[in-house]
């Protein structure tokens, strides 16, 4: 174990040598078919070298430690080492890099987005080399893809269980989103689904608090379902939210949601990936479409500059396998570039998705016939913006309007019919090869005209915008052409 | 009661024009046009009769609104839905389908309940129609 003349350390040396000369920087590797890629962008603390924190960032991912071990030496270790490949400056901003950094598929058990999680986002995001690192994009390999079932149901199964096709679904939450007892709880819900939705949901954070236990507001749900079907001739479904605070609670109701026939039940993110994953099968086995609500993801992937995309969260939800998954409205309340955005929705219902830095899209990806998972657009959407949210968030998908149902004038059930109104006559225009951008609020002052809840909702929320400057945006922006 | 299957439902019966302004964006993109029809219109009833094979071959509006015209006259009052198909690798499923006529009068469905153990309630959604006869559910016949 010797220095070497020009006062370096040998590899094998004990103490602390850099991670750029332990083998994780590999300017020259070409990166296998099947090797996970992932961009991360990585602010260093100032005077550190990026290239030494993109090593860093690959060795605190898989191998390393802070210091040289011995029994690398019992193990291939170049094999299990991940391979930082490439560092880039990010225009514009002169703190941040853009790093590429390759791992084997051997690091990651097979089927487990919590090993894969663990492993990529484990120890590194809190290194203290780094101000900030944030996960950006994530290429999985087909090998690894095919270690998963991926959705229980996707988009065509779900639109042939439904017997819905050629235009986007409909839904709503239920508000306010605590408080109501389970009856009044269901008479939402009739009146959404009988006036025109094809589903209603309940919320997030409703589980089986004190004021409502979950069997009390599963039976009331199911009499609305079904009153709402027998109304109308088409099926209908409440999202019933299973969230509970251990998988055996889980299990029972949702167990007990497809004895009384529910078509659909749905968890929320928080439950974690392992609990999803559960659900996931338990889903494909009962034939129960599942929807997962992303509650709490803003924490990690609203941030520029830290944390996880939710474009590396949507594929893993379409691999651990959910049918519905909340992904932006662009035009609503929270946050969404519509490039972005645009990006979130390739990832879930595309199969083949090319890198894109328009849309923040660092990788090809291949999902090699996985089930397309249908995006959900929730909060702060209504009837007056159709036009806008068909044009940028296409057929597949389930448009959510909460407020945008029930707090309508003339009742939840006028709400609904103003929504399915608006929203099949701008699909009939479009087919028609009208320019439904330009001509939508024309389009719908016209079908306004022989339906008076959808003239009194254009009326309301006329001016309601929600016009905000988003935090996530692509470091790259496509110039207007002349 | 106003069933509400299909694309179009929630708007006024389209017109013939407005029909086949629907059937030439299906040709336009591929999708071969079907007609199907029933006279029950449960909402589980996934095999409504076939008019006739798909229409695979046939490229021109006016010959499918013509066929259409045909269906009405040989089903005079049952449901009658046009379908186009999407073939495409990753879809392989119906693309869109609406209704192209409805019985001059649609009785609706009752919900049967029956009370089971710990307040548990069984439903079965009856079509009034399906009292009679397949053929015989709706009209004078």
């Amino acid at each position: 174990m010797a220095t070497l003349t020009n006062g370096k350390k040998t590899r094998w040396e004990s103490g602390v040598t850099p991670y750029a000369e332990m083998g994780y920087w590999r300017p020259d590797y070409e990166p296998k078919d099947t090797d996970v890629l992932c961009a991360f962008r990585i602010t260093p603390q100032p005077g550190v070298d990026p290239v030494e924190a993109a090593a860093a960032v690959a060795g605190e991912s898989s191998t390393a430690t802070w210091t040289v071990v011995w029994t690398d030496r019992l193990t291939a270790h170049e094999h299990y080492q991940a391979r930082a490949y490439r560092v880039d400056p990010v225009a514009g901003n002169p703190e941040q890099y853009i790093a590429l950094i390759a791992y084997d598929i051997d690091l990651f058990e097979e089927g487990s987005i919590a090993n894969l999680t663990s492993s990529i986002i484990g120890n590194v995001f809190g290194f203290k080399a780094l101000r900030a690192l944030r996960l950006e994009d994530m290429r999985i390999p087909i090998a690894y893809v095919k270690t998963f079932q991926g959705p229980p149901h996707g988009i065509v199964m779900e639109r042939e269980y439904l017997n819905k096709y050629g235009r986007p679904l409909l839904g709503a939450t239920v508000k306010p989103k605590l408080g109501l007892s389970a009856k009044n709880y269901g008479r939402v819900v009739y009146e959404a689904l009988r006036g025109g939705l094809d589903f209603t949901k309940d919320d997030e954070n409703i589980n089986s608090q004190p004021f409502m236990r979950w069997r009390d507001r599963y039976l009331f749900c199911m009499e609305a379902v079904n009153r709402a079907e027998a109304a109308s001739g088409e099926i209908k479904g409440h999202y019933m939210n299973v969230t509970a605070a251990t998988m055996e609670e889980m299990y029972e109701r949702a167990e007990f949601a497809k004895d009384l026939g529910s078509v659909i039940v749905m968890m929320d993110l928080t439950v974690g990936f392992t609990a999803m994953a559960s659900m996931s099968k338990w889903a494909r086995k009962n034939g129960v479409l599942l929807h997962l609500h992303r509650a709490g993801h803003g924490t990690y992937t609203r941030q520029k500059s830290h944390g996880v995309s939710f474009r590396v969260l949507a594929k893993w939800v379409r691999l651990l396998g959910v049918d519905h998954v909340h992904a932006g409205t662009v035009v609503g309340k929270l946050e969404g570039d519509p490039n972005t955005t645009r990006g979130y929705y390739d990832i879930l219902r595309e199969d083949f998705i090319p890198a894109n830095p328009l849309h923040g899209v660092y990788f090809d990806q291949a999902w090699a016939s996985l089930a397309p998972v249908m995006p959900v657009a929730s909060g702060g959407i209504h009837a007056g913006q159709m036009h806008q949210l068909l044009d940028l968030l296409g057929e597949d998908v389930v448009l959510q309007f909460g407020g945008g149902t029930i707090g309508h004038p003339d009742g939840i059930a006028a709400g609904a019919t103003a929504n399915r109104v608006a929203l099949e006559a701008m699909v009939l225009a479009r087919n028609e090869g009208r320019d439904i951008v330009g001509e939508g609020p024309d389009i719908l002052l016209d079908a306004a005209r022989r339906c008076g809840p959808l003239a009194r909702a254009l009326e309301i929320w006329k001016d309601v915008t929600f016009d905000y400057e988003s935090t996530d945006t692509p470091d790259v922006v496509a110039t207007p052409s002349l | 009661m106003r069933l509400t299957q299909g694309t179009f439902s929630y708007l006024p019966d389209l017109t013939d024009e407005q029909i086949a302004a629907q059937v030439q964006y299906a040709l336009d993109r591929d999708w071969p046009i079907s007609l199907e029809y029933t006279d029950d219109p449960h909402p589980r009833n996934s095999y409504w009769e076939m008019h006739a094979l798909p229409m695979f071959d046939v490229r021109d509006a006016a010959a499918i609104m013509d066929e259409v015209r045909a269906a009405r006259t040989a089903h005079g009052d049952s449901y009658i839905q046009l379908n186009a198909y999407d073939a495409r690798l990753g879809r392989q499923t119906t693309a869109l389908s609406f209704i192209v006529q409805r019985p001059a009068r649609e009785p609706g469905f009752r919900v049967e309940r029956t009370a089971d153990k710990d307040r548990q309630i069984k439903y079965r959604l009856h079509p009034y129609s399906a009292d009679k006869p397949q053929g015989e559910r709706y009209g004078s016949k």
